[in-house]
């Protein structure tokens, strides 16, 4: 495993250790996340792929404190996630975690203003300042004129920049994308996926999933998963060399 | 996430699927019309019961005997009794009421003639158009003379009655010596369809010299209680027979009236409120399946930082909300119900605030009842699959 930029003396972001996750279907078990050790530290911009079944949506939601492992220790910015109870899981997703979704998945009954304000507003932050992150974030993306416009009335690269925006509103620690260009055509891709790069450029910290090597050549560094487990950990030269390979 | 924000979204909700929201709240809007229209109704009919009564007298006691060989109830010891006990009853009038057929030349009819005593018109606050009333003297002579009620002046001497006139009954000529006043618009069987004589005339045309039946007006109704008390001790002493002798007053009566009304009301009412335990279950119903069609936003809302209470509290709230302000249309609804149906029946009717109040908090807690399951259920949904589904 190689060394990474800024990851002295610090303690990790993210420090997976020994993940499990198995699911009892009927006699036979499912082991999604088949033992699964991974550390990333602030500032990092990680790619996790690998083919479709292979587990990376659950550890994705491990990371994001949607779920935990049936087995093993996740510590997230020193805190112990692996047997957090659904309350306190929410307040990490809350304060911690940005998600920026494939499908986007704006409300549809709220405008896009409202929609960027959802998790200052279950943070608990006054009407005026959520307003005023809100804006600033959709500033941020560049649509904050169609604050008032309610999903369906965006485009595709729209929404995703809605929904990245409400991804940054909280300034969480950590963002999660998990197939985020995955519904959108090329030249849009491209564009959201310059502005993680910047937004990484700035100093978060991403995880992204993805099918795709063009989208995985952005990042800095690249997981590959296979049956539940880590195949491949390197940089994003390295797995093209390794692609290559065969 | 404050109340305030999840009434702010229970109001996006409802405003957002008007129609859904309005037929939901169409049965809580019915019950609670029902209820409250109902119990307004009963209310009023409750009022103009009492009061008619009241008119007749709330310090009235009647008593009636039977009397037998051995044990009689003499009017004279009557007198003296309430004469001894002065600091409750006001005064005493014998009552011998029967049908008789009454006649004026050609013109006949039949009507309850009563014989009175001499304080009969004062102690039920009676009063004359024409002429007096029956005197002591009267009733000591025996003398044929009568005051008759508005209806006998307008149906037997075609309304035109005067002082002196004189008719027939059973057979026997009276003279009339005194008019009442018109009290109940001069219809058939009300208090101006009346003939009243000398008691002592009246027993003797019903063929026999006891008294059956008396009025003792108590001072107020207040000592009403304590007047029925030394009349029972009196005629038990006489009579040595509970059976042979009745007490009776209109307390008792308005009693009687106020628990059957009351009961009437519990009635009514139940059956309007199982109105409203179905518009519950109708909430209920939506609700959940709102929750099912809600699940991805609560899949969002979840993965956003909205813990369990916070779910909770907007499906709740929307549920109470719905429940509310359907609450609040059918007591507008039953307000108007009321004043229209109380106007039409001629009765004075309307909602009382305890019925507002009771229907309000219904409503509200039916909401809160009956939406507590739906949000539960949205509250303890797993984010990822809730997320997952479309
Ligand atoms: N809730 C679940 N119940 C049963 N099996 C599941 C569940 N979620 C995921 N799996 C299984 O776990 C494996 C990994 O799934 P996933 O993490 O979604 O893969 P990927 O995102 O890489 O396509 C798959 O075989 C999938 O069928
Ligand atoms: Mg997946």
């Amino acid at each position: 495993m190689m060394e990474l930029g800024n990851e002295e003396n610090n303690a990790p972001l993210i420090d997976l250790i020994n993940i499990f996750k198995i699911y009892q279907m009927g006699t036979t078990e499912v082991r999604a996340n088949d033992g699964i050790s991974l550390t990333i530290y602030d500032g990092e911009f990680v790619a996790i792929v690998g083919k479709s079944g292979s587990g990376k949506s659950t550890i994705m939601n491990i990371i994001g404190a949607l779920d935990i492992p049936t087995e093993g220790k996740y510590i997230l910015k020193g805190q112990d996630v692996s047997k957090m109870k659904s309350d306190q899981l929410a307040t990490i997703r809350n304060k911690t975690i940005g998600f920026i979704f494939q499908q986007y998945n704006l409300l549809p009954r709220q405008n896009l203003l409202e929609n960027v304000e959802l998790p200052l507003l279950y943070g608990g932050y006054g009407a005026k300042e959520r307003k005023q992150l809100a804006m600033e974030a959709l500033a941020r993306v560049g649509i904050e004129d169609k604050w008032k416009n309610y999903p369906n009335q965006l485009s595709g690269g729209q929404q995703q920049r809605g929904s990245i925006a409400r991804a940054l509103v909280g300034k969480p620690s950590l963002i999660l994308a998990d197939e985020p260009t995955g519904a959108l055509d090329s030249k849009t891709s491209r564009e959201v996926l310059e502005f993680l790069k910047q937004l990484n450029e700035e100093g978060n910290t991403i995880v992204l999933i993805t099918h795709d090597p063009t989208v995985a050549a952005k990042a800095n560094r690249v997981v590959k998963m296979h049956d539940g487990k880590i195949v491949f950990d390197g940089t994003a030269r390295e797995y093209k060399e390794q692609e290559a390979a065969g | 996430m404050s109340i305030l924000q999840a009434f702010k979204l229970a109001g996006k909700s409802i405003v957002g699927s008007k129609m859904r929201s309005f037929l939901t709240m169409l049965g809580m809007i019915i019950g609670v019309a029902s209820v409250i229209t109902l119990i307004g109704l009963m209310e009023g009919v409750t009022n103009y019961v009492i009061s008619t009564f009241s008119d007749m007298g709330t310090n009235m006691i009647s008593v009636t005997v039977t009397n037998t060989d051995t044990r009689k109830v003499d009017v004279d010891a009557v007198y003296e009794f309430t004469e001894e006990n002065s600091d409750i009853f006001l005064g005493v009038t014998p009552k011998v009421s029967s049908r008789y057929t009454v006649k004026n030349g050609t013109e006949s009819l039949t009507t309850s003639v009563t014989g009175v005593g001499e304080d009969y018109l004062e102690l039920n606050s009676l009063e004359l158009s024409a002429g007096r009333f029956i005197q002591y003297a009267d009733i000591k002579n025996r003398y044929n003379g009568a005051v008759i009620g508005s209806y006998i002046v307008e149906e037997l001497f075609d309304g035109n009655a005067a002082l002196g006139d004189t008719f027939k009954i059973n057979g026997q000529v009276y003279t009339i010596i005194g008019i009442q006043k018109e009290e109940a618009d001069s219809e058939a069987n009300s208090t101006d369809d009346v003939v009243y004589i000398p008691y002592s005339n009246a027993t003797r045309l019903a063929g026999s010299n006891d008294i059956g039946s008396y009025s003792f007006a108590a001072i107020d109704s207040e000592t009403v209680e304590a007047g029925e008390e030394v009349l029972d001790n009196y005629l038990y002493g006489i009579m040595k027979n509970e059976d042979l002798y009745t007490i009776s007053s209109m307390t008792q009566l308005l009693e009687t009236v106020n628990t059957m009304t009351g009961m009437l009301s519990a009635i009514l009412g139940g059956i309007a409120g199982i109105s409203l335990l179905v518009a519950g279950i109708g909430i209920m119903n939506i609700m959940l399946v709102s929750v099912v069609e809600r699940t991805k936003e609560i899949g969002i809302r979840k993965s956003l930082g909205a813990k369990k209470r916070d779910i909770m509290w907007q499906f709740v709230i929307e549920a109470a909300a719905i429940s509310t302000i359907g609450g609040v249309i059918g007591i507008i609804i039953g307000y108007i119900a009321t004043r229209t149906l109380g106007s039409a029946f001629g009765i004075e009717a309307a909602p009382t605030l305890n019925s507002i109040l009771l229907a309000f908090g219904v409503s509200a807690g039916i909401g809160i009842g009956f939406g507590y399951m739906p949000a539960s259920k949205a509250a303890s949904l797993n984010p990822i699959d809730a997320l997952r589904t479309e």
